[in-house]
């Protein structure tokens, strides 16, 4: 993948911009409810486990695990080149809590299920959009 | 429960029966009016259930009306009603469903709670025309992602867009690998769905590629999105299906002995999504499968055709397993060689050569030809029998719903 392929950028509002904002500040964000600690992805404004209404954004360490993976070899959009690794990464903090991401700065053919990835972020216009990388 | 009824409930879409079928012509690129084609399935559906028009009074539909992604509608409940100038009494159209059937289930509830008493089923597409010579049409699904500028995502897509994953393609990809991954499945495994596939579209005149596929031409066609090659993903296509469902205590008269709803499944018990869903071999398939198996007696072992969505190639081994044909995991083992699935196997599967070989119909087109060999009139790739229970199934992902159909002497 070159530096900075094309990408479709979200719309960020109040609701996710703690998510793909964080990364000005080198941070993955989720929002989490303050009364039971529980990491709601993707943002909402009611706590799943507990239906508490107090939720605010929260750093996580940006470790994960490769849950599944594909490497895509369509070349869907000009400017984003294949081939390049489609994965879901569960966060070391909680494993509900996945991302569809890439994992990038890593041969394709060297991603397995269970890598151990940690979060890099690629700036766009207002948004960082978070990879992952191989952990260090 | 003894009866095959579930605890406290009544199993009310035993009220309902399918009494006719239809289906425009179908193809790549047909360049025809997309109503017409709807209206050609519609008409040939009333006819061959021995109906007229006037006989109609409900209506129900997947998606309804849209524009994006380009030829995923045909028509919406508007414009058939108003076409054929329809006089309803209830109607439905729409995408929040168990699947693209779960428009046919509703349907079924509907003539059974009788608000109803026949109703015209109908799914359009014209995604190959739609497309043109540009890339496949339904990648853009969200809303036309693929030209940047000033577009931005939200809702779901927000989650995969921005990561260069706008296409099922990849999502099912990342389940298929991680099914390979916990049960050893392979990709000579799973090519067996593609090749029963295109081996049954042989025997089928309106299917879209019926040449003869080689396992040696799977393996060597170019992969979209690992472990899934060409040959797992679906033809887009142009085409109509229909189906009338009536009420079950309605039907005397009619052109031919109805084929009776003996169950349905519609669950969805975990995260309604893609990439959140717990258990990531399996899918919302899951659930409907077993909800089916609560609300009757018949067992897997009784079916004697399987018509399996197969938008991917993965998704119909996600059935086989969600409906109980084999157990959790061993969907891989189950269909190698492609014995077991064949015409003649002991559970002959997609026999009209499903969406990879006859054309992407949505849904639509495995209810039809269940009925259609319920019916014995399968043609040259009738089931011997003809036999007398079938499961049309459809969706994959977040979406899924299926029904047990019978044709008993």
């Amino acid at each position: 993948m070159a530096d900075k392929p094309f990408r479709v950028l979200p719309k960020v509002t109040s609701d996710n911009e703690h998510f793909w904002r964080g990364g000005e500040t080198g941070e993955l964000r989720f929002l989490q409810c303050t009364s039971c600690g529980y990491l709601v992805h993707p943002p909402a404004p009611v706590c799943p486990r507990d239906l508490s209404r107090q939720l605010a954004p929260h750093t996580v360490s940006g470790r994960g695990t490769v849950a599944t993976y594909t490497v895509n070899h369509q070349p869907w959009y000009p400017g984003l080149d294949p081939p390049y690794v489609v994965a879901i990464v569960e966060i070391e903090e909680q494993a509900d809590v996945r991302l569809m991401t890439n994992v990038v700065n890593c041969d394709v053919e060297k991603v397995r299920i269970g890598l151990a990835v940690q979060v890099t972020f690629e700036q766009h216009d207002d948004v960082w959009i978070p990879l992952f990388e191989p952990a260090a | 429960m003894t009866d095959g009824t579930p605890a406290g409930a009544s199993v009310g879409e035993r009220g309902a029966a399918i009494t006719g079928i239809g289906q425009s012509d179908v193809g790549r690129r047909l360049n025809r009016s997309p109503l017409g084609l709807t209206l050609d399935a519609c008409l040939d559906a009333i006819a061959d259930a021995g109906l007229t028009r006037d006989d109609i009074d409900g209506i129900a539909t997947y998606p309804g009306n849209m524009d994006n992604p380009p030829g995923f509608s045909g028509a919406g409940v508007v414009e058939v009603q108003d076409a054929l100038r329809l006089e309803l009494d209830w109607y439905t159209g729409g995408l929040e469903l168990p699947g693209q059937l779960g428009s046919v289930i509703d349907a079924c509830v509907a003539v059974a709670a009788g608000l109803a008493t026949h109703v015209l089923c109908f799914r359009s597409v014209w995604e190959a025309t739609a497309q043109g010579t540009k890339g496949r049409a339904s990648v853009t699904s969200g809303g036309g992602g693929g030209g940047g500028g000033s577009f931005r995502a939200g809702g779901f897509m927000q989650w995969t867009l921005p990561f260069g994953a706008p296409s099922a393609a990849n999502w099912i990809a990342c389940y298929a690998q991680r099914h390979f991954h916990e049960y050893g499945t392979t990709r000579e495994q799973l090519a067996h769905i593609a090749l029963n596939a295109r081996k049954n579209a042989g025997r089928n005149p309106k299917a879209i590629y019926r040449d003869p596929m080689s396992l040696d031409d799977y393996l060597a066609a170019r992969m979209i999105s690992s472990p899934l090659c060409l040959f797992d993903c679906d033809v887009p296509a142009d085409g109509a299906t229909a189906v009338i469902v009536s009420r079950a205590d309605a039907t005397a008269g009619l052109r031919r002995r109805p084929i009776d709803v003996d169950a349905v499944g519609t669950a969805i018990r975990g995260r309604p999504s893609w990439d959140q869903w717990d258990d990531l071999t399996t899918m919302a398939l899951r659930d409907a499968g077993a909800m089916l198996w609560d609300r009757t007696d018949l067992r897997p072992t009784d079916v004697g055709v399987a018509e399996l969505y197969d938008g991917f190639s993965f998704i119909t081994l996600a059935w086989l397993e969600a409906l109980g044909f084999c157990g959790k995991g061993e969907g891989g083992p189950f269909i190698d060689g492609g014995d077991r699935i064949a015409l003649d196997g002991e559970l002959p599967l997609n026999t009209n050569g499903g969406q990879l070989s006859a054309g992407r119909l949505h849904g639509y087109g495995f209810l039809h030809e269940a009925c259609l060999q319920l019916w014995g009139e399968g043609g040259e790739r009738q089931v011997p029998g003809p036999p007398e229970v079938a499961v049309a199934a459809a969706g994959g992902g977040p979406l899924a719903g299926c029904l047990l159909l019978t044709h008993r002497p």
